[in-house]
Parts: structure tokens; sequence; C-alpha cells
């Protein structure tokens, strides 16, 4: 072949994202845990070194995994591995660039190491997912250049009930723009804080230029069945798989539900008999507590 | 028009969807053997190789995808579809494949690629991409990048390591349908 090769374009970023579609990606701490989630039919794996729930109730400054824990669940597998960078912190990403990790998750459930600033992701080769509670956060991300969103919901608590708000608070928002004529949409561009450029195409295709995944709470077959049923292209399951019964089933079951969501009996077949789910807390008592990690993000 | 049944377990199924909606093909996505009931071709999609071989196994799509292929319905596999076809996976194509041969994500790429049996250069996307390490003699090699065939075809079945549906190219699709047509046609006529 004669021709350039053309690393890290954004269709190649993209791309990898497609090819996750129906798929759910697992949170996983070992390499033991990265090969249960492969087993059950994990279409990617996320390394970290704590799990959600875990981050909450251990508390203090969640950070960047180890490399060395990293690199472990890399050699454990052959699906994709996903390892989550702070809000701005690019050195993170570029270690993780380094590790030649296959998507880095700018994610909300580590500790933000910026304030104001997201990592500015056209700068990598590595591609990005992010996470948004709404259409203008999402865009925001796309413009920076995150080649896959996730709608937020709330990580750790099982509950999936942020999940859906936000899900359908993005889009509800598509639709919406889908009835504007040119000069409203450069308004609601400015509402949403988001490039014209971008909002016209959302306008125009009814869709997100990129691959939207769900996650943040999702424990149940039928959680995950609800979720691509409201528009999600495929779901992201953290504490909801290792902090159940019987993970190996629970993982499966989910997957299960995942490429058969539009089927109840087979979603039913899939939930039988899978022991306790994770046991998930009301978003509520989190509030009370202030602490709630989809805020984080701008 | 052909209805072509597009294996839709995990991956980009939608986008190989489009593109044959587009050329004005019926579609159908296969999930369970039911579903391939009156199909006239096949496409296999990318996704990951891993999840996607769970999934034959536990719908039971093994056999009926076999008998579908050896029918002779033309058949289309792009990346992890062309891994499902090859000897380790469904064993309809006398090819050995290695898996995310170029390398891990950051390796992916793009490139314009000659495929002169098939009409000219497409835009190639490569993503964790596979390349055939072996093949018998009844393979045909259409393409090969740093020597190692990434397109190829063996009767009915067309293969390759890229995702021609990624970057919108048509020839593959359109082959595909000319295909299912010529076979109709016999069958019927």
């Amino acid at each position: 072949m004669d021709s350039v090769r053309e690393e890290g374009t954004f269709r190649v970023k993209s791309g990898l994202a497609e090819m996750l579609k129906g798929g759910v990606i697992m949170d996983v701490v070992s390499a033991e845990q990265a090969r249960v989630a492969e087993g059950a039919g994990a279409a990617a794996v996320m390394a970290l070194e704590r799990v959600p729930a875990d981050i909450r109730a251990a508390g203090g400054v969640a950070r960047m995994a180890d490399p060395t824990k990293v690199e472990e669940i890399q050699q454990a597998v052959t699906v994709p591995v996903m390892a989550k960078a702070r809000i701005g912190h690019y050195v993170e990403a570029e270690v993780l660039q380094a590790l030649e990790v296959d998507y880095i998750d700018e994610s909300e459930v580590l500790t933000p190491a910026d304030n104001a600033n997201h990592i500015d992701k056209w700068a990598f080769t590595v591609p990005f997912v992010c996470g948004a509670t709404n259409l203008g956060e999402a865009l925001r991300r796309i413009a920076e250049g995150a080649a896959m969103i996730r709608s937020k919901g709330e990580a750790g608590t099982g509950n999936v009930v942020e999940a859906v708000t936000h899900m359908r608070a993005i889009g509800s928002e598509i639709r919406r723009l889908g009835t504007l004529d040119a000069s409203e949409l450069a308004a609601a561009a400015k509402d949403l804080r988001a490039p014209l450029e971008i909002v016209r195409s959302v306008a125009s295709a009814r869709k997100l230029p990129v691959v939207m995944f769900s996650a943040g709470g999702i424990a149940t077959p039928s959680d995950a069945a609800l979720m691509m049923r409201l528009g999600a292209e495929g779901v992201f399951v953290g504490s909801g798989i290792f902090k159940a019964e019987d993970p190996e089933r629970t993982a499966a079951a989910i997957v299960e539900a995942t490429t058969h969501f539009e089927d109840a009996a087979r979603i039913a077949a899939a939930s039988r008999d899978l022991g306790a789910p994770m046991a998930g807390t009301e978003i509520g008592a989190l509030e009370a507590e202030g602490g709630l990690l989809q805020n984080r993000g701008w | 028009m052909p209805l072509v049944g597009v294996l839709a377990i995990q991956g980009d199924f939608q986008a190989h969807s489009q593109v044959l909606r587009g050329l004005g093909a019926q579609v159908r996505e296969v999930r369970t053997p039911d579903d391939l009931h009156g199909v006239d071709g096949l496409v296999i999609p990318g996704g990951e190789s891993t999840t996607m071989t769970l999934g034959i196994e536990r719908e039971g799509l093994g056999e009926p995808l076999r008998r579908l292929v050896r029918s002779g319905k033309p058949t289309l596999g792009t990346c992890a579809g062309l891994i499902m076809l090859d000897r380790a996976h469904l064993g309809l194509l006398d090819v050995a494949c290695r898996r995310n041969a170029f390398g891990r994500q950051v390796k992916s790429f793009e490139a314009d690629l000659d495929l002169p049996a098939l009409g000219g250069a497409v835009r190639a996307v490569f993503i964790r991409a596979p390349w055939v390490a072996e093949h018998g003699e009844e393979v045909e090699v259409l393409a090969e990048v740093d020597g190692h065939p990434v397109a190829v075809r063996q009767g009915n079945i067309l293969a390759v390591a890229f995702h021609p549906e990624a970057s919108g190219e048509t020839t593959l699709h359109e082959w595909l349908l000319e295909q299912a047509s010529s076979t109709n046609g016999g069958q019927t006529g």
C-alpha cells in the first residue's frame, strides 16, 4: 500500500466507539475481574483502582489508576481497555496514552483537577469519552474533541434514576432542535453554549455526531434495556457487576439484555435467578451530603 | 431488491444497514436463528470479536449461519466479521487471522487502499484491525497492507480487515447486492 496512513483522525477515534455499539463496557479493578467481564461478553473494560461505589465509600481524592494496574488488565484481555483521567488533568491523559489504553474517560467519578477547563482532546491520538447531563454539556465536550459521549447517571449508586433523567434530557433537547429554523438554531446554540456548526448538525441528523452510551447506576438487565430504549447505543456498568452477588451471571445477563433490549421475554429469561443485585443508594441521601458526582464538569 | 441479514449481536451493524438501505436493499437485523429465514445475503459487521463469538454461541447461531453461507448466499464480513468467518470461528473462510494485528487503538488508521478486483481505490478505516496470517489456495487475496492480506474472497464470501461502512464506501456492499440479485435470479428463474 503506497498511500499515507493517517492515525488518530476523528473518524478513527469515533470509529472505535461505533464498534462498541450494542455492547456493555464494564468497570474492573483486577486482571481476574477483567477476565470475568470478557468471558461474560463485555465489549470493553474500564481499568480502575476502585469501582465508583468504593470511591464513594473511601472518600478523599480519587485519581488515575496505577500504571501497573492498567497494564495488568491490558495483558489479561483482548477487548479494548479504557481508563479514567481526572477532568482537566492532561498529564494523567498523556500517561494513559503512553500506556496505549484504547479510550480515555475524562471522568467526574475521579476528583476534578481543573475547575475551569476540560482536557483539549484534539491534542491526543487516543480517543476520549466524556460524560454529560444535558445536550449543551455533550456538545461542549464534542467541541473539545470527545469522540464518544456517555450520559451521566449517578455513579456508584446502583440507582438508575439519574441516568434516566439525563438521557431523557439529552433526547428531548435533540428532538426540540429538530423543530427550530435557522435563526432559532443560532439562539439555541447560544443557550446551549455550544458551537453553532455542531448544533446545526445535531438538528439535521436528529442525533449526536458521535456514539452515545449511558452510564451511572445501571445494576440489572432491565436497567440496561431501559437505557437502550431511551436512546443509548450501549451501556457502561460500573459497580453494578462486581457488587452483585453473582458477578459472572449478572454480567452475562446484562450483555444479553442489551442485545435483546426490545424483547421483554428475553430480558425476563436473562433476569431469572441472578441473586441479589448491588444494594443501591437513594439519591436524596447523597444530595443531603452534597456528594453528587454528576455535578462535576461543566 | 434483495433482503440482506445483518448480524446484530453487537457492533456497528446500523452503519451497514444504513449503507445497504441507501443502495435500495431491504435489511433485517439478525439476533436469533429465526431472523435468518428468507435472507438473500449476509453481513457480519465490525465489533468485538469475543463478544460476537459468545453471542453467536448463546443464540445457537453457529450452525444456521454456516448453512446459510454454505448454501451460496453472498456474505460480507468486515473486521470482526472477517474473524468470525475464519478457521477458528465459523470455519467458512480458509484463513487464519491475527487479531489486533496492527496494535492497540493508537495504531488504528485510515488510508486509501487499492482494490482493483472491485473496481478501484477505497477509503479504508482500520480500527484495532486484524490481518490474514495464513490462507488456503482457494482464497484470493484482493489487497495487502505491509505484505499482509487485508481483503480476501473465497467463492461467495468477501471479507476485509477494514471498515468500508465507516467511511461511506459502497463498493463492497454493491458487490454483495449484485451477487444476491444474481443468486436469487438463478433460484427463482
